[in-house]
């Protein structure tokens, strides 16, 4: 199979659904001629026009806002955002506005609606333009979030999310757009709500996010050589939230570490380990593991900022804890 | 309609020395800004760098009109504007080296310089961020009566977030000692400030909040520091807000790793604005002297020389350094 860059996976999904719906188009800052802050909608401008690839002023608030009234009426936008950091700005349109009008009108108001932004640290872009703030959305009704981990779902996954007729939050990870991974050529699409396993194993259930996926299975590499079988589950989706594939793995291997890129408190991992703790108790052996970022704001310094997030050793030595391995 | 200031010469009120300290300072931030853009391109510095190549009459103008105690909050292209409030340059290019002695202790870097001691309360780089908070310490400074001020720079791409007019009818409703100064660089990353806004000049929108609006030449130093010094007289005066557009133009990319021109902006009109620089404008209208620059750009190379080394053996921030100070 060919293989293909992240972000252009991510160009590919948008210049596809364009072509297929013409209610489809994007709105956000620098997203023409530019091309996006890192090139996730380079060449869009050419094929489609400067009315469905629409350059905004800086407006966070603006311009989710817009998408919504837009997709009120019957379109489907897809907004960026750029940098998770900035949703923040557009959190009253986000949280009051977007994931609250289908239910508030009865169910009769149309919110199709995808607001794209990237999120995570390793870039030494500091404490305003490094966070992970997923978790943020999973806990409000009324938004699905989708963070794929690979190029191919990627693009699978915003298809998907472009066709839904909920409001998507699609956080993609700086780190990955300049990742390469298999894609196929012809047309599919991955559905909200399906996790994968990423590698099989029995000792030990791994459930890992977005950059956490790629670390994990380097981790599960190294485990492999001292004898600990590790299985790799990316959920892809943290809502909905595929909990039969995560939970059968977990009572095949009778152990869980959930590893993210946000902060341990009350991020998705904790969700995550509650419904271990609710649907899958009897069937844990040990007291499950997260491997997460430092509870701090993300430092600027490459040597404090790779302490302050989770490295693939975190991982090995989280699920050495978990099997009983001491090192 | 917003008043223009134009500078034909340089003002009465200053002397020799103060105009030769301006242009120092400028010459000092071209200097810091070069060093800056050298060390990233040699992956010394990390992170994201925007450098002010071209906005130094700004930076300088503004600053020289106000007193220690003012206060100053910046954006993600502030090195400008910290080194004109006098933070010192060592510290700060360790903070930019990921030092132990840097500023903010290696957790900030470029985007996020801040010198408290010296009035610089900060580079924020949530674009319209530091607004709010401008008329905050205005607000306080307010009710502490003694005549402080606080200038808030922020660009033309910021002018167009909702905290710009959420702080502009703030402070002109409470009659706050606060100053808005856009550097209007006409873009904001790729985007042109005509397309971006429906008015020709950004100073216009202070008529919505009842304010005055002036538009100067950014790259005239002198005029810069006429109307920050009107603005501020204003402000101290219980007068209120005053917005200052000044016109400038960035010479390199909006940041490091992107090009000087295109695709967005051509060869010629980053050409066009370099024959209005800055520094050769201050050199002109102050007349200095082939003897003066000379011993200008001594003393500045050899300020510079001293930050990098002092910057480059100092010690790493140390690890644990990364868990401290997030509460008090
Ligand atoms: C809320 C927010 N949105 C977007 C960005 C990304 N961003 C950083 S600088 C910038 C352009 C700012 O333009 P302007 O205010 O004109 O300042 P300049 O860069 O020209 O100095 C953008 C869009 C950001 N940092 N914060
Ligand atoms: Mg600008």
């Amino acid at each position: 199979m060919r293989e293909i860059m992240f972000r252009e996976a991510l160009v590919e999904a948008l210049d596809e659904e364009m072509r297929r719906d013409e209610n489809v188009f994007v709105l956000g800052e620098d997203i023409g001629q530019f091309g996006g802050s890192f090139k996730a909608t380079l060449g869009l401008l050419e094929k489609h026009g400067p009315e469905r690839i629409r350059n905004t002023p800086i407006a966070e608030e603006a311009i989710v806002g817009a998408a919504l009234g837009a997709a009120l009426v019957g379109m489907r936008p897809v907004a960026e955002l750029h940098f998770i950091d900035f949703a923040t700005v557009a959190m009253n349109q986000i949280v009051n506005q977007v994931a609250k009008v289908r239910y508030m009108f009865g169910g009769k108001a149309r919110t199709s609606l995808v607001i794209r932004m990237h999120g995570g640290g390793g870039s030494s872009a500091a404490a305003q333009h490094s966070q992970s703030l997923e978790a943020w959305f999973v806990h409000v009704p009324g938004l699905k979030v989708v963070m794929p981990s690979t190029p191919k779902d990627a693009k699978g996954l915003l298809k998907s999310a472009i066709r839904d007729n909920d409001p998507v939050i699609f956080v993609e990870h700086r780190a990955l757009y300049t990742v390469k991974g298999p894609v196929p050529e012809g047309e599919y699409t991955i559905p909200l709500g399906a996790a994968e396993v990423k590698r099989e194993g029995s000792d030990a259930t791994i459930v890992a996010t977005s950059s956490m996926v790629g670390k994990s299975l380097q981790a599960a590499e190294e485990l492999a050589k001292e004898g600990i079988s590790c299985e790799v589950v990316d959920p892809r989706t943290l809502f909905p939230l595929d909990k039969e594939t995560i939970l059968a793995s977990v009572r095949k291997t009778g152990r869980l570490l959930i590893a993210h890129e946000a902060v341990r408190r009350c991020g998705w991992g904790a969700e995550m380990a509650a419904i271990a703790g609710e649907e899958a108790f009897d069937y844990l052996d040990a007291p499950l593991v997260r491997v997460c970022a430092k509870e701090t704001p993300v430092p600027y310094s490459p040597r404090l900022e790779r302490l302050h997030i989770p490295q693939k050793e975190d991982v090995a030595a989280g699920v050495r804890r978990l099997v009983g391995v001491a090192r | 309609m917003a008043a223009k200031v134009k500078s034909k010469s340089a003002s009465r009120s200053l002397s020799r020395d103060d105009y030769l300290r301006m242009y120092r300072t400028m010459l000092c931030i071209r200097r810091f800004e070069e060093k800056t853009d050298e060390l990233f391109m040699a992956g010394r510095i990390k992170g994201a760098v925007h450098v002010s190549i071209g906005q130094e009459a700004c930076s300088v103008g503004v600053c020289s009109a106000l007193n220690q105690d003012d206060a100053i909050l910046t954006t993600h292209r502030g090195h400008g504007h910290s080194i004109a409030k006098g933070t010192r340059l060592n510290e700060m290019m360790a903070e930019l080296l990921g030092k132990a002695t840097g500023l903010c202790k290696a957790r900030g870097g470029s985007m996020h310089i801040a010198d408290i001691s010296k009035g610089h309360y900060g580079a924020h780089s949530i674009v319209g961020a530091n607004m709010p908070m401008a008329a905050g310490m205005g607000l306080a400074f307010q009710l502490e009566g003694k005549g402080r001020v606080a200038v808030v720079f922020f660009g033309d791409g910021a002018s167009n977030q909702g905290s710009f007019h959420e702080s502009m009818n703030l402070c002109a409703i409470w009659k706050l000692p606060v100053v808005f100064f856009c550097e209007n660089n006409h873009y904001a990353v790729s985007f042109h400030v005509n397309r971006s806004t429906a008015v020709r000049d950004i100073s216009l929108r202070a008529q919505s909040y009842n304010a005055p609006g002036v538009t100067v030449d950014g790259m005239d130093v002198m005029a810069v520091y006429e109307a920050t010094k009107e603005a501020v007289a204003r402000a101290r005066r219980g007068e209120g807000p005053t917005l200052i557009e000044a016109k400038t133009y960035r010479f390199f990319g909006h940041s490091r790793g992107d090009p000087q021109f295109g695709p967005y902006r051509t060869k010629e009109e980053v050409e066009r604005w370099r024959k209005r620089d800055p520094l050769l404008v201050a050199e002109k209208m102050f007349k200095v002297t082939e003897a003066e620059k000379k011993a200008v750009q001594g003393e500045v190379a050899e300020e510079m020389a001293v930050a990098v080394e002092f910057a480059e053996k100092s010690p790493e921030a140390p690890l644990p350094s990364a868990l401290e100070d997030v509460y008090a």
